[in-house]
């Protein structure tokens, strides 16, 4: 390593007086936030407090309204095919075939992110290894359990080494067991890669175990942040993380969240499920 | 830790290539290989589920069965149509091919609202694949599917004795134009599903586009039978051309009234502004 040991890490994530409307409705309020190279950033927030509309228009999904924001240096607006190459997204809602095998999945996103001809079949062997699905690699993913959904699509987002992962919701609708290897080849991508890693979740079980900086989101707005302890002796010394989180987002119901996010997110939990 | 190696390193380029800029024309030749590439991705993923799932293009096979079985018969008998040369049933026949690509092209949008509501829509956008690409891999699958409809209506047609013209040029004319139909339909038909979102909604759509596109075509009646205003909304209807070229190449004697190098430039030209319009459509079917 060169520098000195306590030189800043360079942002992987930049984001600067980022908003979004959907109408009358603002999802994303002036948002800023910067998250170090080699994090594992958790994004909390209640239904509709903008976490999946930050991470839509951090991976160039969303055009933001206003303000900019640069993934792994590269501007969302500007750079969109730059950012999209040295990204990994997992989303909220299923996101292999169920048609095809895992192994054909897996080729398909190494075809789309050009990964060399003859580095492609050793990749997503790999890959395979790595998230413990080499004996059923040629099975439909129709007939996978949730949790083998998932962990393949943790394959699908590293075939390609991005700098940057983002996980929305990563383990919804799976249960412990499979939530918990889920979490272990989280940390094992940041360990093996360095990746960058941001994930939303309403766990915060998840997010203690996993993260070592959060942010609570909260009517699209940033309302805390720093380490789950930090937060926990911000929120009025709370016990748990739980007890931190109804501190800064509120207790009230939320109103956020459409009927088809609402619908979608319940139809992801019963597949995975 | 040993560093890994280079093209380990996170956001390095997978293909390792060094970081001084290609020229112009280099540059333009690989965006070609990428976006080729990207084509066939997306069409092999439509191999594949045909290949483990064919029924659906079995139950296709029914409606251009009743169509030459029923409603050919009854017309060839009834010789009401003037048809020039041809019989009805030579005719009819690039009619019919032509209806049965149309009717699955024209569905092909509730693909994307499936695909959309699972998550699938999401990752493929959010990969560094064209837009483009993505789109008319899609048009191509929907050509894929379509060539097994000109199989059946072709062994249909012969049965019936049409007389059909079995020369290499005339195969691989009749290949390009319904590919060229289906892939026109199928972006079409995307483009609507980016805008209505729900597949109810987009079922009725469909319903409601299939009917007036065949009948103001010259599928199953010739131009000449037209009043002016018909004769004008078919001119303007892409599938008149389609069925024009197919009926010049595929029967015997058959004559392409248009102009085959008319129907060849108003399909591509066609399907280019639509794919142009599908790319720029396609990201906001997730909005």
């Amino acid at each position: 390593m060169s520098g000195p040991a306590a030189a800043p890490r360079p942002a992987a994530i930049r984001i600067e007086g980022l908003s979004r409307n959907f109408g009358a409705l603002v999802a994303v309020d002036h948002l800023d936030l910067t998250i170090p190279a080699g994090s594992l950033f958790g994004l909390l927030g209640p239904n509709g407090a903008g976490k999946t509309t930050t991470i839509k228009m951090l991976t160039t999904l969303l055009p933001p309204t206003a303000g900019n924001a640069e993934v792994a240096g590269f501007d969302v607006q500007r750079q969109p095919r730059e950012v999209r190459r040295s990204i990994g997204y997992i989303p909220q809602l299923i996101s292999a075939d169920g048609a095809l095998t895992a192994r054909e999945n897996l080729m398909v996103f190494a075809r789309l992110y050009a990964v060399p001809r003859h580095e492609r079949k050793e990749r997503i062997q790999q890959a395979l290894a790595m998230i413990g699905l080499v004996e059923v690699a040629d099975t439909l993913v129709r007939r996978y359990s949730g949790g083998m959904i998932r962990r393949l699509e943790i394959a699908q987002a590293i075939l390609h080494r991005p700098s940057v992962l983002f996980l929305d919701e990563p383990t919804v609708g799976l249960d412990p067991v499979a939530r918990r290897a889920v979490w272990e080849h989280v940390k094992e991508l940041r360990a093996r890669f360095g990746a960058t890693i941001l994930l939303t979740t309403h766990y915060m079980e998840e997010a203690e175990a996993l993260c070592d900086q959060l942010a609570i989101m909260h009517q699209g707005k940033v309302v805390a942040q720093g380490s789950p302890a930090q937060l926990m002796f911000e929120a009025d010394e709370a016990d748990t993380l739980d007890d931190a989180f109804v501190y800064f987002a509120g207790s009230a119901i939320e109103t956020g969240g459409t009927y088809r996010d609402t619908a979608q997110t319940r139809r992801t939990a019963r597949r995975l499920g | 830790m040993t560093p890994p190696r280079r093209d380990e390193r996170p956001g390095a380029l997978v293909d390792g290539t060094p970081s001084r800029q290609p020229g112009p024309l280099r540059r333009a030749a690989l965006a070609c290989r990428d976006f080729t590439q990207q084509v066939l991705v997306i069409a092999w993923i439509e191999t594949k589920k045909i290949q483990r799932d064919p029924t659906e293009l079995l139950t296709r096979a029914v409606q251009p069965i009743l169509w030459l079985g029923i409603f050919g018969v009854v017309m060839n008998r009834a010789r009401a149509i003037p048809t020039g040369a041809l019989s009805y049933l030579d005719f009819m026949l690039p009619g019919i091919l032509s209806q049965s690509v149309l009717f699955i092209a024209i569905f092909y949008g509730i693909a994307l609202i499936w695909e959309r509501d699972l998550g699938l829509l999401h990752k493929f956008l959010v990969s560094p694949a064209y837009r483009g690409a993505l789109v008319t891999g899609k048009a191509v699958s929907a050509g894929i599917r379509a060539i097994s409809q000109a199989v059946i209506v072709c062994l249909l047609g012969l049965v019936m004795g049409a007389h059909l013209r079995f020369t290499p040029l005339a195969l691989g004319g009749m290949l390009l134009f319904i590919v060229l139909g289906a892939a026109i339909f199928s972006t079409f038909s995307l483009i609507i599903a980016c805008i209505v979102k729900t597949r109810e909604r987009f079922m009725g759509i469909g319903q409601v586009l299939t009917m007036p596109l065949f009948f103001a075509s010259n599928a199953i009646y010739p131009l000449s039978l037209m009043p002016d205003w018909l004769r004008l909304v078919a001119r303007a209807n892409p599938l008149t051309y389609q069925v024009d070229a197919l009926r010049a190449l595929m029967i015997q004697g058959g004559q392409s009234t248009l102009g085959l190098g008319l129907d060849l430039l108003v399909e591509v030209l066609v399907l280019v502004g639509l794919i142009t319009l599908g790319a720029w459509m396609y990201p906001k079917a997730i909005r």
